[in-house]
């Protein structure tokens, strides 16, 4: 039985790490830019949520919307003033702007919102749900939920909207997808706006349960990468699956085991999956 | 004067300066500031052999850092052995692990390789941090020796350490000059500029690829047994932790990827701006440090990726042609 909620709570983490890298795998996908950065927009979402509270007293779960906007206009932003100038740049060139940005963002929070460690006290959402014996916190479930339904929300957008199939058409083929009159610029443009909200939504989710803090991103982002490898460059169903993977392999690893070496685990995992098979679990060779 | 003259004018000098600059400047603080561009620059040298000259972008390059900071400190602890043959130890067990690490992850290409160099550095440091015979979390302290040569400690001034670091980075360049000399040196750019060709033409990439890693992270383990040596305490968070690889390879985009003296002249300005910032701004412990750092990081990458040395090319063209090697190959031209 424990065996089994420790499996479960695995889970619930695990769709809301999917929900950080399938922000990631997009941007990757359209793009072929490994966003370092990427867990700063989870931080910066994290703080959104943290002064909705902290100054009007709205709860995380209702300036969600807000939050998703917001960062929406961060990602697009971001690559109006600084990705664009690095689309067809070096390797090297792409890793070290987003890697600048990554220490930037972090540098900025903290200069205008301090070190210190935040945490949003009051709720809406507390207690636990039980259900068949089991036991689980009301915000895990919560944000959980909320985790599956933006991912479910972009893979349906991607799927079944025009835009989307816009968007997947340059991931596919920039040059053939410019012939057909689609601005790989907006896409682009697209692809980091939605990727960005992702994460952000991801941030006002764990808000409050989570210690807010400029460098909280460093804890996500890693995870982000190996979910990234795990599904298959750009693949949303791929990141989605690998993350209830890893969610489960973290905690069931850390309860079996020993919580020090979670990371090392995961890592490990992820390393035999390259070796082994480097286009991922479901991406194409 | 022609470009390949002045080049090496200026590397005299520079070298003169470096040699004679803690014996005008007695300031503890400037004398320090020297030292760590010293290590830097040979950290940067280092990786430089792999990122740059192999194009195989490691982020993860502090693990061999510390691994040669902590078998050099392992082995004087046990048995007591001189950290001068310690050095070369470590850099035998960093080799010797890159070879391990190398040969899987060489099947990854481009951001595939640098994101598996990141995870392979943070499970170093997650399994250090939790073992108990490397002193965990907390690290390993060097017992209080008086100064001498053999152990390697100088207490009462810091001249030593400048004039070891001084030594170990020229070593370092020596190593990196004869490589980009021999067969394996053009081998390795073929694999950069033109891994299919390199392949049809029977060079064996992986091979290769695994000459440039253990040299590198050979190299790269000797700076660790000096840093352990000059500290004299050595943690997980300070000699293996990602921002430590980030900053090898930074130093070497800053000066000029894939050149013999871009890592040393990306080492003295990083270093220099970093020590700036840290006292202009650091104090005040609001991340300004950081913000300068990132801007600069970001600004570089996006407008002179190419770094110094490339910005030199640029700005003065050479106005002969070059020499006969093709002037494409920004080592014969650029380098002293």
């Amino acid at each position: 039985m424990l065996l089994l909620q420790t499996i479960l709570s695995g889970v619930l983490i695990g769709l809301v790490y999917a929900l950080v890298a399938v922000g990631l795998t997009l941007i990757f996908g359209v793009m072929d830019i490994v966003n370092f950065a990427h867990g700063e927009f989870l931080m910066l979402g994290m703080y959104s949520s943290f002064w909705g509270f902290a100054l009007w007293k709205l709860d995380p779960l209702f300036t969600l919307p807000f939050t998703a906007l917001l960062l929406f206009g961060v990602g697009a932003a971001l690559y109006r003033v600084v990705i664009r100038r690095i689309t067809d740049a070096p390797m090297l060139s792409q890793i070290f702007t987003t890697f600048g940005l990554m220490i930037l963002f972090r540098g900025l929070a903290q200069y205008f919102w301090s070190p210190d460690f935040r945490s949003i006290d009051q709720s809406v959402l507390t207690g636990k749900v039980a259900f068949a014996g089991l036991q689980f916190g009301l915000p895990q479930v919560v944000a959980a939920g909320g985790a599956v339904a933006t991912t479910g929300a972009v893979w349906w957008f991607l799927r079944f909207t025009r835009l989307g199939a816009a968007l997947e058409a340059t991931a596919a083929d920039k040059e053939a997808a410019a012939l057909m009159g689609i601005d790989a610029q907006k896409m682009f443009a697209l692809a980091w706006g939605l990727g960005a909200a992702c994460a952000g939504v991801a941030g006002a989710l764990l808000s409050t349960t989570f210690p807010i803090f400029p460098e909280v991103g460093a804890n996500f982002i890693l995870f982000a990468f190996v979910l990234v490898a795990l599904g298959g460059f750009g693949s949303v169903a791929g990141a989605f699956w690998a993350g209830i993977l890893i969610g489960v392999v973290e905690v069931v690893g850390g309860y079996l085991w020993d919580p020090a070496y979670k990371l090392v685990l995961v890592l490990s995992l992820y390393l035999l999956v390259v070796w082994l098979r480097p286009q991922g679990l479901m991406g194409k060779a | 004067m022609s470009r390949a003259v002045l080049g090496r004018t200026i590397a005299l000098a520079a070298l003169g300066l470096a040699a004679l600059f803690p014996l005008v400047v007695t300031s503890a603080t400037w004398q320090n500031t020297a030292i760590l561009m010293l290590m830097v620059a040979q950290m940067g040298v280092a990786w430089n052999i792999l990122g740059g000259y192999a194009g195989q972008v490691s982020l993860g390059h502090a693990a061999f850092f510390g691994t040669g900071a902590y078998v050099s400190t392992l082995l004087a602890l046990r048995f007591g052995l001189t950290p001068w043959a310690g050095m070369f130890a470590g850099a035998g067990v960093a080799a010797a692990l890159s070879l391990v690490i190398g040969w899987p992850c060489f099947r990854l290409k481009g951001h595939y390789f640098a994101m598996a160099t990141i995870a392979v550095g943070e499970i170093v440091q997650a399994v250090v941090n939790g073992w108990d015979l490397l002193g965990g979390a907390v690290g390993l302290s060097l017992p209080l020796h008086p100064t001498g040569f053999w152990p390697m400690v100088f207490n009462r001034s810091k001249l030593p350490y400048h004039y070891i670091a001084l030594g170990l980075l020229l070593f370092t360049l020596l190593v990196n000059w004869l490589v980009t000399r021999s067969h394996v040196g053009y081998y390795l750019r073929a694999i950069k500029d033109e891994p299919d060709a390199a392949r049809s033409l029977g060079v064996s990439l992986t091979r290769y690829k695994l000459y440039a890693i253990a040299l590198s992270s050979g190299l790269a383990a000797m700076g660790g047994t000096l840093y352990a040596q000059k500290e004299l305490l050595i943690d997980p968070g300070s000699t293996l932790s990602t921002g430590l690889s980030i900053k090898m390879s930074l130093v070497a985009i800053m000066g000029g990827v894939g050149t013999l003296t871009g890592p040393v002249i990306g080492a003295v300005l990083l270093t220099a701006i970093e020590e700036a910032s840290r006292m202009g701004f650091g104090g005040t412990g609001r991340g300004t440090d950081m913000v300068v750092y990132g801007l600069l990081i970001v600004l570089i990458a996006v407008y002179q990726p190419s770094g110094v040395l490339g910005w030199i090319k640029q700005r003065f063209p050479a106005s002969a042609p070059a020499a006969p090697p093709a002037p494409a190959s920004p080592v014969e031209g650029a380098a002293p």
